[in-house]
């Protein structure tokens, strides 16, 4: 049948809807072109997407204080938290039940240290407590206010039982408060005390660092970007080497060499002692602090510069140069002029790069940084590994991530990210 | 070859030579003189040299050895951005990230005009090339032929003396670089600009230019106008890169003053204009122009030779005939001729008596 021009609908020769045989006949290729990417879809999913959203949801998930004491955080409901008296006898009654099913289960521990970050001291009174609870008989030993306060006199503070019950929901922002030097109290939000503010201080300091070394590292890496476009290809080929060297070379290794290098007995300043530019006793401290994560973290960032850069001004002909030379312009005027505003996108795609690795860097910092010199993925780390605080941790990590995407976009609004080459 | 009144010359290469690595000369020897005014092209294969010696009076190479001279003072150390010449460059190069008029704007900006100057110039400019409502766009929004006017303009907005041209036209279609061809000549006329334009297209070297320079291996094989250049070619070289070329090799016999008498290798003897051969017994290669080869024996003058020649391939072009013939063992031989209504058409294998009158057949070098 031949379709008439009345005919809305377009036909394929077998009669279906044009639309219908399209997509099926695209069908194929699309399921063949998804199988084929299909292990790599599910390796990102499982090695990296997961992970990532299970540690993101750390830093705001809080059931080990309600699925270790239920009875406790049902009872505490009915109590005001900021009536300064001490929950009644049902609730004492509720925690002596919860602390010995956790006995049982082994699990009084896990949430005498979650609570223990909160307030220092919970741990060792929930583990006392529990040894105790064991051998209780529930229902016949009350009542078990008194009973309580006899194995530890913290549980006749009310303050113990103020941070029990504001860390019970489910849900925290304690984590988040936490991680900008606020705590959550029964009151609500507030300041931490003074001597225990270090993060906004360390979010501080790896912000600014973080763009010092991306500017040291424009710095450092034009000219040499400039030289590897510029010069003949075979000296261009033995510059490149040199930029790659590093990159083949183990990050421990190159940091370890930078101690070397740096330290006070090291190799820089037995030189300037040597020149008498500095004396013995005054050796400069170049290590340990600020200057030694600068340097040796521009050192190893400097080649995620020099790349975005070299491969943008590849693609810039010597002709314009000579173009502004032949119009009249000095060397520097054309290459200010007429150079350099073809070169920004390099740039910019260098310092997006290195600025991201800069701000969520650990090991150089760990090693070089000392005390003065360490970022906040120190912390982060240091909470994974020894305070075992995940929930700070993962807190400390989605504010950094977070922080990248609103740098990632407010640059995309300003310089544009169409703007940002890494070649051709 | 120059001419020799050094007071005319407004720019002059004096005994230039350029090296690369020391090894091999890319320039060799370049005497030239070029008076104000002059469009002079420069023509020649690629690997002749001819970019080279215009990047040198440019100021972007040094000359190896010999002096460039611009309007009696020599060049040689002055940077290329004070020698104030305009340049054209062979893909434009112009400013990407600047508008039109920015682009224009540049040369000016640099010498410290003042805006409303700036401003008058650049329209004026604008408006000789015909792109006046095109100021405010980028370079990549402009075709071929718009980005060349702009490259032209830009060139020229500073009112340079002197403008240089390296292949401009390399990157336009066939109809857009003749149109081009015209304009910039008209151009160049109008404002009484000397201009040596480098190209390696012949008709665009014969149309375009007062004086031709064609380059082969560093050297200027001929300096003269177009119409001697092809007409009267000194050496096979040039003989053979401008237009199309018959070639018949062979041995001089006889030299007199005004004809060579040639034996050719097929044993046929012809009388030429002796042009580039020194001695009798030299081999020597003999030149005619495809059109000036008669196939109907009673045109001939009486003085000419007749060689019998084999019709291997007859191609109609419309307006004209390209015959090949077998000619004395070359297998290449063409003949073009007019399309008249009483034009013979050849068919391959038939036999044909051609000839030519002995001033249009030139004796050169082997």
């Amino acid at each position: 049948m031949i379709s008439t021009p009345s005919d809305k609908i377009l036909l394929s020769a077998d009669g279906r809807p044009l639309k219908q045989s399209l997509s099926r006949s695209l069908r194929q290729q699309k399921i063949r072109a998804l199988l084929l990417i299909a292990p790599l879809l599910i390796f990102i999913f499982v090695a990296f997407i997961m992970p990532i959203v299970s540690m993101l949801s750390r830093s705001v998930e809080n059931d080990l204080v309600s699925q270790t004491l239920p009875q406790t955080v049902q009872a505490l409901q009915s109590w005001d938290a900021l009536s300064g008296e001490l929950p009644s006898e049902p609730v004492y009654a509720a925690f002596a039940l919860d602390i010995q099913n956790a006995a049982k289960a082994k699990v009084h521990t896990k949430v005498g240290l979650r609570l223990n970050y909160e307030k220092s001291g919970i741990a060792s009174l929930f583990k006392k407590t529990a040894r105790k609870a064991k051998k209780w008989d529930i229902q016949n030993d009350g009542p078990f206010k008194d009973k309580l306060i006899k194995v530890h006199k913290g549980w006749g503070e009310v303050e113990v039982w103020q941070t029990l019950k504001t860390h019970s929901p489910r849900y925290t922002s304690g984590y988040f408060l936490n991680a900008i030097d606020m705590r959550k109290t029964a009151e609500g939000a507030d300041f931490q005390p003074e001597d225990k503010t270090i993060l906004i201080k360390l979010f501080q300091r790896t912000l600014i660092m973080s763009l010092i070394i991306t500017f040291s590292c424009i710095l450092l890496g034009y000219p040499v970007a400039w030289l590897l476009a510029n010069l003949p290809m075979r000296q261009a080929n033995l510059l490149m080497i040199l930029v790659l060297l590093p990159f083949w070379t183990s990050l421990l290794v190159r940091t370890s060499a930078w101690k070397v290098m740096l330290q006070q007995q090291g190799v820089i300043n037995d030189i300037l002692v040597q020149l008498s530019l500095v004396s013995d006793e005054a050796r400069l401290i170049m290590i340990n602090n600020e200057i030694g994560t600068i340097v040796a973290m521009t050192h190893i960032l400097l080649p995620f510069m020099i790349l975005p850069m070299y491969s943008v001004m590849q693609t810039i002909p010597p002709s314009y140069l000579r173009a502004a030379k032949s119009l009249g312009a000095t060397n520097w005027t054309a290459f200010w002029r007429v150079y350099f505003p073809q070169s920004v996108p390099g740039i910019g795609a260098g310092s997006i790069l290195v600025f991201i690795l800069a701000i969520g860097y650990y090991i150089t910092p760990e090693i070089v940084g000392g005390t003065k010199g360490v970022f906040i993925s120190n912390r982060i780390a240091y909470h994974i590994l020894k305070s075992l605080n995940w929930g700070l941790a993962a807190a400390l990590g989605t504010i950094l991530l977070v922080a990248v995407l609103v740098l990632y976009w407010t640059y995309d609004k300003i310089v544009g990210i169409d703007n940002v080459k890494l070649g051709g | 070859m120059a001419k020799d009144s050094n007071l005319e010359a407004f720019v002059s290469f004096n005994r230039v030579q350029k090296s690369y690595d020391g090894e091999t000369l890319v320039v060799k020897d370049l005497n030239l003189e070029i008076p104000k005014g002059e469009f002079l092209t420069m023509l020649g294969p690629s690997g002749s040299g001819k970019t080279t010696c215009l990047m040198m009076l440019a100021g972007f190479e040094t000359a190896t050895h010999g002096d460039i001279m611009l309007n009696g003072i020599s060049i040689n150390n002055i940077p290329p951005h004070k020698r104030g010449i305009g340049m054209v460059f062979q893909n434009y190069a112009l400013f990407p990230h600047m508008t039109v008029a920015e682009n224009l704007s540049f040369p000016l900006e640099v010498r410290k005009l003042e805006k409303s100057l700036r401003e008058e110039k650049v329209k004026r400019a604008l408006d000789m090339v015909e792109m006046g409502e095109f100021k405010g766009r980028r370079p990549a929004q402009l075709s071929g032929g718009q980005q060349q006017r702009i490259a032209l303009a830009r060139a020229l907005v500073f009112e340079p003396e002197l403008v240089l041209m390296d292949e401009p036209l390399g990157a336009l279609d066939k109809q857009l670089r003749e149109k081009m061809q015209f304009e910039i000549t008209a151009l160049a006329h109008r404002l009484g600009i000397t201009v040596v334009y480098v190209t390696h297209d012949q008709t665009e070297a014969l149309t375009m230019s007062d004086r031709v320079a064609v380059f082969n291996d560093g050297r200027i094989q001929q300096l003269a106008t177009p119409d001697q250049l092809y007409e009267e070619p000194e050496n096979s070289f040039v003989a053979q890169f401008i237009g199309e070329n018959n070639t018949l090799n062979g041995v001089v016999k006889e030299l007199k003053s005004d004809v060579a008498v040639v034996k050719l290798d097929s044993g046929d003897i012809i009388e030429c204009k002796p042009v580039n051969v020194s001695e009798v017994g030299e081999r020597t290669q003999v030149s005619i122009r495809p059109e000036r080869v008669e196939l109907n024996k009673n045109k001939l003058p009486k003085k000419a030779h007749t060689l019998t020649a084999e019709v291997l391939e007859f191609i109609y072009m419309g307006d004209t005939f390209r015959t090949r013939l077998k000619v004395a063992g070359n297998e290449d031989f063409i003949v073009k001729t007019r399309n008249s209504s009483n034009q013979v058409r050849l068919k391959p294998g038939e036999k044909v008596d051609i000839g030519w009158s002995p001033e249009c057949c030139r004796a050169l070098d082997a």
